[in-house]
């Protein structure tokens, strides 16, 4: 599970090791049937992660505000399925990536001329404005006390969201993978290739000629879109909004789970979820009170230990047994 | 017939600080030419003018028969006009052939690509390679950048803009930190380019200037104190005098 980096030299070929987060991911599917709704919700977060590990990760560009299109998503499906009566998922999710995408764009267009702290106090503005617009849009929205009445008509016509989240699983996952393929293809290309040069020195990249302002607009409204349906599926199998989907709470709590994971890596942005989701799960149970705690905790030791978080600490046992062996 | 770069009474000032005096200066086709001068000069300012990171105050800069004064700097580049960095401007992360490729795929125009992988691109990688062979890089190829010793970090700086096969190219001081013993190899380098290059090189090196360098000019304070050829430069006393002297004997 190294670092996977995009370049002209690289290999884009899956790796065999590339299929194990599915296999687990169908696994635990059938062997964990009463834990589909925490599995979902992870599935969710590892899209989301992804869309988050493209700009960070790979374009280098700082953000706090990633909330505002997985919420935009969240609340452009809710509304969708909950006031105008379209209750296709299909649709839904298709206006929920339009929604990020757009906003992605206009937005991305006006921060991404600035940089460094500038631009992570403009991404922090963006999802706190929506979260005012969305708490004061109380007759779309439903305001503080959130959206319900959510209704999802079966996947295309066939599947059927059930009450132990078994196709909210399934659907889940098949949409993460496809969105896993479009992330992982895009920075094996030339122009993923071309984001890791920004990330490196955007300075040499003006001088060789790239529109660097253009390809971030670009790499930032595709990322938009991710987390835009990563939030319609949030809607789809919670059949619900609240207004913390655009709170800067979700978007830090989404930065630490890809830094526990690790940055640049792909595979980082399924690992952090899994453990920070799955850790915030047994901890809140056990120490209700002290879960943040542990979380914390997590989070010091990787960032002062292990800075390419625990994928960077699997890498570096790997070298050591194959530098013994 | 046109020079390759020219720029009529350039001037640049910061507040009452002036650093760029009404600079009129022509870079003939395949000039092999060193900008010199002491430090303060006004050496950087003007590249940094060339290459479109400082607007300047007035006056024109013309790239071949285009006015490129309000060009940015990607425009220019794709103008023809490349240049090194002082300070090492590396991908530092990234194998020493992916820093080549980048610009090369820059040029060719491949680099917003993204349906098809970036090393399903064998043309890109070939030209690179070829590229990297001849300034004697090849076998580092696979190397990152941060690996690498620091004299080839400076072969890597010329390799990347030759990548973007320049009509003119600004040198800026392309031996800065390389002991003078390896420097010999930077200037191999340089004597090899292709001929039809015109460039221009900002340099503290005097052996390596004068041993490269057909025409010399001398900026002192933001003005062109003398332009000639190398043996005139040498014999000049005010050149002597504001630098030459310093710098040998200093």
């Amino acid at each position: 599970m190294s670092r996977h980096a995009g370049g002209y030299s690289a290999d884009p070929r899956v790796r065999a090791v590339e299929w194990l987060p599915w296999v687990v991911a169908l696994a635990a599917f059938f062997l964990l049937p009463e834990y589909l709704s925490l599995g979902a919700r992870i599935l969710i977060y590892m899209l989301y992660a992804l869309s988050l590990d493209l700009i960070v990760g790979y374009a280098g560009i700082i953000t706090l505000g990633h909330s505002a299109y997985f919420g935009l998503g969240a609340y452009v499906a809710g509304i969708l399925a909950a006031k105008a009566g379209i209750s296709d998922p299909m649709v839904q999710l298709a206006a929920a990536a339009a929604a990020g995408a757009l906003l992605g764009l206009v937005t991305g267009a006006i921060i991404l001329r600035t940089r460094g702290l500038t631009l992570l106090m403009l991404t922090l503005a963006i999802t706190s404005v929506l979260l005012e617009i969305a708490n004061k849009a109380s007759s779309l929205t439903g305001g503080a006390d959130g959206l319900s009445g959510v209704v999802i008509a079966p996947i295309l016509g066939m599947f059927k969201f059930d009450l132990f989240g078994k196709t909210a699983y399934l659907y889940c996952l098949a949409v993460l993978l496809v969105g896993w393929w479009v992330v992982r293809r895009l920075i094996y290309s030339p122009f993923g290739t071309s984001l890791t040069g920004v990330r490196e020195n955007s300075l040499r990249m003006h001088a060789i000629g790239a529109p660097v302002y253009w390809r971030l607009v670009l790499v930032y409204t595709i990322s938009a879109t991710v987390a835009g349906v990563a939030g319609g599926l949030l809607t789809q199998t919670n059949q619900f909004v609240g207004l913390n989907v655009l709170s800067f709470e979700s978007a830090g709590e989404l930065l630490v789970m890809l830094i526990l994971g690790g940055v640049g890596r792909i595979y980082g942005a399924f690992v952090g979820p899994v453990v920070y989701l799955i850790a915030q799960d047994l901890l809140a149970k056990q120490f209700p009170e002290y879960w943040y705690l542990g979380i914390g905790t997590m989070l010091v030791l990787v960032v002062l230990f292990a800075r390419g978080g625990i994928l960077g600490i699997l890498d570096g046992l790997i070298a050591r047994l194959r530098r013994k062996a | 017939m046109s020079a390759a770069l020219e720029t009529r009474a350039l001037c640049k000032s910061f507040g009452a600080l002036t650093v760029a005096e009404k600079i009129d200066f022509r870079l003939e086709p395949g000039a092999r030419h060193a900008l010199i001068g002491p430090n303060g000069a006004g050496k950087t300012t003007f590249v940094n003018m060339l290459t479109g990171v400082l607007p300047p105050s007035s006056g024109r800069i013309l790239l071949g028969d285009e006015d490129i004064t309000a060009l940015g700097q990607a425009k220019r580049v794709k103008l023809g006009l490349g240049r090194t960095f002082q300070i090492n401007a590396l991908f530092r992360r990234l194998p020493v052939l992916d820093n080549v490729a980048l610009a090369v795929a820059e040029r060719r125009g491949v680099a917003p690509r993204m349906l098809r992988a970036a090393s399903a691109h064998p043309d890109i990688r070939d030209e690179g390679m070829a590229l990297l062979a001849t300034l004697g890089l090849a076998d580092d190829a696979k190397q990152r950048i941060l690996d690498l010793p620091y004299g080839k970090q400076r072969l890597v700086e010329i390799a990347i803009a030759l990548g973007l096969k320049p009509r003119v190219l600004l040198l800026d001081e392309p031996a800065a930190g390389v002991p003078s013993l390896e420097s010999h190899r930077i200037l191999e380098v340089l004597d090899r380019l292709p001929s039809e290059i015109a460039i221009l090189i900002i340099e503290h090196d005097m052996d390596l200037v004068f041993r490269f360098a057909r025409r010399i000019t001398v900026l002192v304070q933001g003005e062109v104190l003398v332009e000639g050829a190398p043996d005139e430069i040498g014999r000049d006393k005010r050149v002597h005098q504001v630098y030459l002297g310093e710098q040998r004997h200093g």
